[in-house]
């Protein structure tokens, strides 16, 4: 059974808007980003996300390292001895080829963060994004580990919630967020989800045609476990290389089959204390 | 939804009965506002960092900046920013910049506030009196009027009219030794292309890489230092586009190129000879461009003898001043005058040499030759050039650069296909490079090479062609342009040398018989007076042509570290450049710095050039002790590009306007304000003096109106002089106007323009998607607001387009003009079938078929028979410390190159030479895309800080084992100079390099840390020499040999033990690398 029609009503995207403009959201095309990291920096400058400072990790070009509630996007390097359709690297007898990808909290069509968030705080947007209210949540945490991507996290300072907004506040003026409007190669494109994902399908069709066989789509399909993702990506590898989560499933997917269980249990459990009780009156 | 209404309540009687969405939208979501949306006002500004130029916008609420994005109206960056540019808030912003002013009293241990006005009255103080003190009427008899007791360093990230006002206070003052980042960053690129095509600046503008069928980057990382300019080789590589990059690295820019080609750091001459080659011997060249646009034809001297012929030698080379008399590179029957009259006779006493500086007057016109050149026009002629280029170039075999370069055969070949496949009537391409090209003891002759290659192919002038010099400071065009340099008056006229008797006339030359532009210098020349000495400059005075202090050599900002350094030089301003770090050889630069008497630095951030004396790496080692340095040091907060008026011109020569969006806070000031101010003092102090000495300072023009609380000079006052008026005070609108007769004023000829009709032409802003592709109406570019140089190239002789696909510009035969979507860079009445009669001179003498009108003979130089010191032809030498051999030629470095002997500048034995494998892997320096130059705009942005945090170095797995290095740990760098520590990278992208039967391994060093600041670490210039191209006296720092170790280095006196110990092993004395 699926989750719209388990709960009647939990079609996130529609999340009660009288108005709902489109969908909204991020494709975020790696194989021509150039690993700038301007997204980072426009996205905290932006949203006054705080700094960061780390020693150096040695993890290629990123001491970034991951999201988290101090980097709402992190653009990750990947070195590898594999070729990159027809580009001649040049670096010796082997395949070589970097990869750079920006990762961004990808608002999902069914959005467990959302689901286990129990102030309100996290919530659906009208553009069917999905924010952290910092002035509701509480610190709780739930939505920490509920999020099969590991985006969310807790900021130090003061204890609550952070993660990309998609710029809820830009969209509402009409603007693009920071990250997008930034990006110098237009590796990050902001738009209708669903002229996005025509988009990329083109996209990869192009390169699949110039002989990059491993472009492949990523959280563009609305049949996946979180339902399709509002930001999706076009990667050169394995979700894995990326540090993604080749299959995510949304982490409630079965919370109504376990409160149906539940709600199994507890009849039985009241039938059969009935009966206890019946019997003992008879006594 | 009202928002003020219970959650739950709202989630019970709404449609969101799961409380997902609109039900618990709190009241302060609801009252979000994009602080954009919510500004007072917006104010257009452009990026203060790189030299692409990306427009800004500015958001300003309640007086304060509170956001800063790209504007998407640019037809350059088109809204997009990189991460520096988009950390342009915090940068401004940030509660932690610099905005009191400090000051350090001689021998004191620490910093000391002091009031503003105070500080300026002492700077003031300090300089008119080490002026009168170190006066110099005359150097060795001859009339100098100068002090060489002053020197300045620093505007590249300045505006143009900060720049003029720096080069006019302090050349009235008599300073010779003012310099800025141009010289330490592209100063060869004035030489390399303005000797090949008539001009220093880059040929094309950055969109119309749109137009390229192939591009090669090569000496540049464009991705990582011009990541917004990228985006124009992305969308060329989307339609279709080969992108080629040639690099020691596998660099961000390869990760999205076709091809990468690995190169050994250096050794670029010989890579593009061997394409040179391989076009020529193929006959692969672009014959009727090359026949009727480039000096091909040309008939050399007899006499001339090439680098084949002396093994490595050009003719006219004199071992013991290590020049070159350069007579016998002429054309036959076209000898050299040159422009300013005083050849090197009178200059230097000796003949047929290029005075020490003057290479890079070519930035904005070509060498002066008086005569007809003969041709022959069947290119047969063993002594025309075409042939003479064959024979030079004979030897650089696709063998050969692999043996040189390390490139495999196979992908040079692929390289040669590319880029003649894309070549010709119907495509072209593009070059691109940066310092990766112009930072080497013949770093000219880089430029050079790429200069002679796309003359070759036919691809100057023309739509997605031409050479793309990256540069990276807002306004390092600008800053040679207006030159705050040695050698260069604005407009790269010449600094004159001293003499005994020299008058203006003889300086001008003005009887002497001139073809192309330069014909008009005395109207540039004495309009520029004019510009500075106003009312008291008359004909009866020569204009004031004596109160320009005279050069006696070179006096770059190398020359001035060791006048520091031997007390000739004792004050020093710092504007916005750190030489503790981003100059060669660093510890130099510091201990230089501890000899003077004073030192004002004003910058941003408290960077390592303004607190060496009590934190310095010295310090540590003990070779300096705080107590001990009596320098007494000024600290002055700047102002940032959001604090005040200005432009910058970019990397195209194309000036932009920023407008000043609020008033700096505390005691930060623009430099336009101190330099205003500082004269202003200067002169309220000198005012009655009865001193000829003080006469240039008191009868300067210096009334520029001031507005606001602070005073701040009105920008556009300097713009308005800079761009110049006529007798009635009128703006002139080209420089064509102007007049030797005195009846003009102008700052700048080349900017003759910027401000026609009174109006702010810099400040354009027409939307790029109201524009064609050209978008001549963002903004303004010099010269006569051109885009792409030299576009008369883009059409046949007969004035067709070469092919409708690459038309640019063509002859109009009904209208009687040329016409095109470019601004012609061609007299435009000029038919093309015009021939000059007898006897012309001045642009009278150039055909209708010479495209490159600054030249004297009108062609693009395969060959410079002048304005080049060290060869009229590139040829492969090694850097100044190489473990390789050069295998073409005897001579293993550049015989003309400067070098510096000096007990703290030693260099390394190369190739064969006993103690070169001390030093036996190569070292290259570089940007990174989250750092700037040498930190002080960066590393003190956290921001930018957490990005790259650490100074690292980047070796290959295979040098890892081979000196078991250890990712992740530490590694010591060490050469003759210094030994730094950097933590370890091991990465697949720094290839080892197999050349002549050997390994070479390289070490890449990012060259932005520096011990202050949040991103921290050595600075890898403590390991470079000062050894110099001696065309524009660029440093060598692309290129040079070092040993590594794992570890952290040293720390106290064992730092210095270490690297005297290396010297010692490696046998290194005082002559060691400085033979011929």
């Amino acid at each position: 059974m699926d989750l719209e029609t388990a709960l009647p009503g939990a079609r996130d995207e529609e999340a009660g808007y009288a108005e709902r403009p489109a969908r909204m959201g991020f494709f975020t095309d790696t194989s021509v980003c150039i690993g700038c990291k301007a997204c980072e920096v426009a996205c905290k400058e932006w949203n006054a996300v705080p700094d960061d400072l780390t020693a150096f990790t040695g993890m290629s070009y990123d001491n970034t390292v991951g999201l988290g509630a101090d980097s709402w996007r992190h653009v990750a390097f990947i070195e590898q001895r594999k070729p990159l359709g027809h580009q001649t690297p040049g670096v010796g007898d082997m395949d070589f080829r970097w990869l750079m990808a920006s990762d961004v909290c990808k608002h999902c069509t069914h959005a467990a963060c959302l689901d286990v968030c129990p102030t309100g705080s996290l919530f659906r947007t009208e553009y069917g994004t999905v924010v952290v209210q910092q002035d509701i949540c509480n610190g709780c945490g739930y939505c920490v580990p509920a999020c099969p991507f590991g985006v969310i996290g807790k900021r130090e300072s003061d204890g609550l919630a952070a993660k990309c907004t998609l710029c809820y506040d830009r969209l509402q003026v009409g603007q693009e967020p920071a990250c997008a409007k930034t990006c110098p190669t237009d590796s990050i494109q902001f738009g209708e989800l669903d002229e996005l994902r025509e988009r990329a399908e083109r996209r990869l069709e192009r390169l699949r045609e110039s002989g990059v066989s491993s472009a492949r789509l990523y959280g563009h399909d609305p049949d996946d476990g979180v339902g399709g993702t509002g930001a999706f990506f076009l990667l050169l590898d394995e979700p894995e290389v990326y540090g993604l989560p080749p299959d995510p499933v949304v982490t409630t997917r079965d919370l109504p089959s376990m409160w149906r269980h539940a709600g199994a249990a507890a009849a039985a459990l009241l039938v059969g204390l009935a009966a206890v009780a019946w019997k003992g009156r008879r006594r | 939804m009202n928002e003020r209404v219970w959650p739950v309540l709202r989630q019970l009687t709404g449609k969101d009965r799961l409380g997902k969405g609109a039900a618990v939208r709190s009241a302060a979501t609801a009252a979000l506002r994009a602080r954009t949306a919510g500004a007072d006002r917006v104010v257009k500004s452009v990026c203060p960092y790189c030299a692409v130029g990306c427009a800004q916008n500015v958001y300003v609420k309640d007086e304060k900046v509170v956001h800063i994005e790209g504007d998407p109206d640019s037809p350059i960056s088109r809204g997009r920013l990189c991460p520096k540019g988009a950390a342009t808030l915090q940068l401004t912003t940030d509660s932690r910049r610099a905005r009191k002013a400090l000051y350090r009293p001689p021998h004191a241990a620490d910093w000391q506030e002091i009031d503003l006005d105070t500080a300026m009255d002492m700077v003031a103080d300090r300089i008119i009196a080490t002026r009168r003190a170190t006066w110099e009427a005359e150097h060795e008899g001859k009339r100098t009027n100068r002090t060489m007791g002053i020197a300045s360093l620093g505007g590249a990230t300045l505006d143009n009219e900060e720049n003029y006002l720096i080069k006019k206070l302090l050349t009235a003052l008599g300073v010779i030794q003012i310099e800025n980042q141009a010289r330490v960053c592209h100063s060869s690129t004035v030489v390399g292309l303005g000797t090949s095509f008539g001009r220093g600046g880059a040929t094309t503008f950055m969109q119309d890489l749109v137009h390229s069928d192939c591009v090669v980057i090569q000496g540049s990382n464009f991705a990582e230092a011009h990541p917004v300019g990228f985006q124009w080789v992305m969308e060329a590589k989307a339609r279709g586009a080969v992108v080629i990059h040639v690099d020691p690295r596998f660099t961000r820019t390869s990760a999205l190129a076709d091809l990468h080609v690995p190169i050994r750091a250096g050794s670029d001459v010989a890579f593009l000879g061997g394409i040179i080659n391989h076009v020529l011997s193929n006959e692969l060249y672009f014959r009727d461009y090359v026949l009727h646009y480039t000096n091909a034809a040309t008939i050399l001297r007899e006499d001339y003898r090439d680098a084949e012929d002396l093994d490595g030698l050009f003719s006219g080379f004199d071992p013991d001043t290590r020049t070159y008399v350069t007579d016998s590179w002429e054309y036959e029957g076209m000898p050299v005058v040159t422009a300013t009259g005083t050849s090197e006779e009178a200059a230097r006493g000796v003949g047929g040499r290029v005075p020490e500086g003057w290479s890079e007057m070519h930035g904005a016109a070509g060498a002066t030759l008086t005569g007809t050149a003969q041709r022959d026009e069947t290119l047969r002629h063993p002594r025309c050039v075409l042939q003479v280029l064959a024979r030079h170039f004979a030897r650089y075999t696709p063998e050969m650069v692999e043996r040189v370069c390390g490139v495999p055969q196979d992908l040079f070949a692929e390289v040669c296909r590319h880029l003649t496949e894309n070549s010709g009537p119907d495509r072209t391409s593009e070059f691109v490079y940066a310092v990766g090209w112009t930072q080497h003891s013949d770093g000219s002759q880089f430029i050079r090479a790429a200069s002679i290659l796309q003359l070759l192919l036919g691809n100057i002038g023309r739509p997605g062609g031409g050479i793309q010099a990256l540069r990276g400071h807002a306004s390092i065009q600008g800053s040679s342009d207006i030159p705050t340099l040695f050698n260069l008056l604005p407009g790269y006229i010449p600094m004159p040398h001293a003499h005994e008797h020299q008058t203006l006339a003889d300086f001008l030359r003005s009887d002497a018989p001139h073809q192309g532009f330069w014909a008009d210098m005395p109207a540039y020349l004495v309009s520029l007076l004019k510009a500075w000495w106003g009312p008291s400059a008359r004909p009866d005075n020569d204009f004031r042509f004596d109160w320009l202090p005279r050069m006696t050599g070179s006096h770059s900002t190398y020359d001035t570290v060791l006048a520091q350094l031997d007390g000739t030089c004792k004050g020093y301003i710092l504007l916005g450049e750190n030489p503790a770090v981003g100059s060669a050889n660093t510890r130099m630069q510091r201990l230089g710095m501890a000899k003077l008497d004073w030192l004002v630095v004003r910058d941003l951030n408290l960077i390592e050039s303004a607190t060496w004396w009590k934190d310095g790496p010295e310090i540590e080692t003990g070779e300096l002790v705080t107590e001990d340095i009596g320098t007494e040091v000024f600290f002055l907060p700047a102002a940032t590009h959001t604090e005040k008026s200005g432009s910058f011109t970019n990397t195209n020569r194309l000036l932009q306007w920023h407008h000043r969006a609020v008033d700096p806070e505390g005691d930060a000031r623009s430099d336009l304000w101190f330099m205003y101010h500082l004269g202003r003092i200067i002169r309220e102090k000198l005012a009655g003096s009865a001193d000829p000495v003080d006469a240039p300072i008191l009868d300067l023009t210096w009334d520029y109106p001031v507005e606001g609380e602070q005073g701040e000079p009105v920008a556009e006052a300097v713009l308005a002089e800079i761009n110049g008026w006529d007798a009635e005070g009128r703006p002139l609108s080209r420089y064509t106007q102007l007049k030797g007769d005195g009846s003009t004023v102008c700052g700048c000829w080349i900017y003759c323009g910027v401000y026609a009709d009174g109006v702010n032409q810099a400040a354009r802003r027409k939307p790029a998607d109201e524009q064609d592709w050209i978008a001549s109406e963002w903004a303004w570019a010099w010269p006569a607001n051109r885009r792409v140089l030299y576009n008369r190239a883009s059409a046949r002789p007969d004035g067709h387009p070469w092919s409708e696909r690459k038309k640019l510009v063509w002859w109009d035969e009904a209208a009687g003009h040329w016409a095109g979507f470019d601004e012609p860079d061609f007299e435009r009445d000029k038919p093309p079938g015009y021939r000059p009669p007898e006897g012309a001179s001045g642009t009278a003498a150039l055909s209708g078929t010479d495209p490159f009108i600054m030249q004297p003979d009108g062609k693009g130089w395969l060959f410079a028979p002048a304005g080049v010191v060290d060869g009229p032809l590139p040829t492969h030498y090694e850097p100044q410390d190489s473990p390789v051999v050069n295998p073409l030629y005897g001579h293993q470095r550049n015989p003309a190159r400067k070098v510096y002997e000096h007990p703290d500048n030693r260099y390394h034995p190369s190739g064969h030479e006993p103690g070169a494998s001390v030093y036996p892997y190569v070292v290259t320096t570089y940007r990174l895309t989250e750092h700037f130059t040498a930190g002080g705009m960066s590393r003190g942005t956290p921001y930018l800080a957490e990005l790259q945090p650490e100074m690292f170095c980047e070796v290959s797995p295979e040098l890892a084992a081979e000196r078991g290095l250890v990712h992740g740990g530490w590694a010591t760098i060490i050469t003759a100079r210094n030994a730094i520590e950097a933590r370890v990278m091991v990465t697949d992208r720094m290839p080892s390099l197999h050349l002549d039967g050997r390994v070479v391994h390289q070490i890449g060093l990012p060259f932005h840390f520096g011990p202050n600041g949040l991103a921290r670490g050595d600075a890898a210039n403590e390991l470079s020499s000062i050894s110099l191209d001696p065309n524009s006296h660029i440093q060598e720092v692309k290129a040079l040999s070092a040993d590594i170790r794992p570890g952290r280095r040293p720390r106290g006196p064992a730092l210095r033990e270490m690297v005297a110990a290396y010297r010692e092993r490696a046998g290194i004395v005082a002559g060691t690398g400085t033979e011929v």
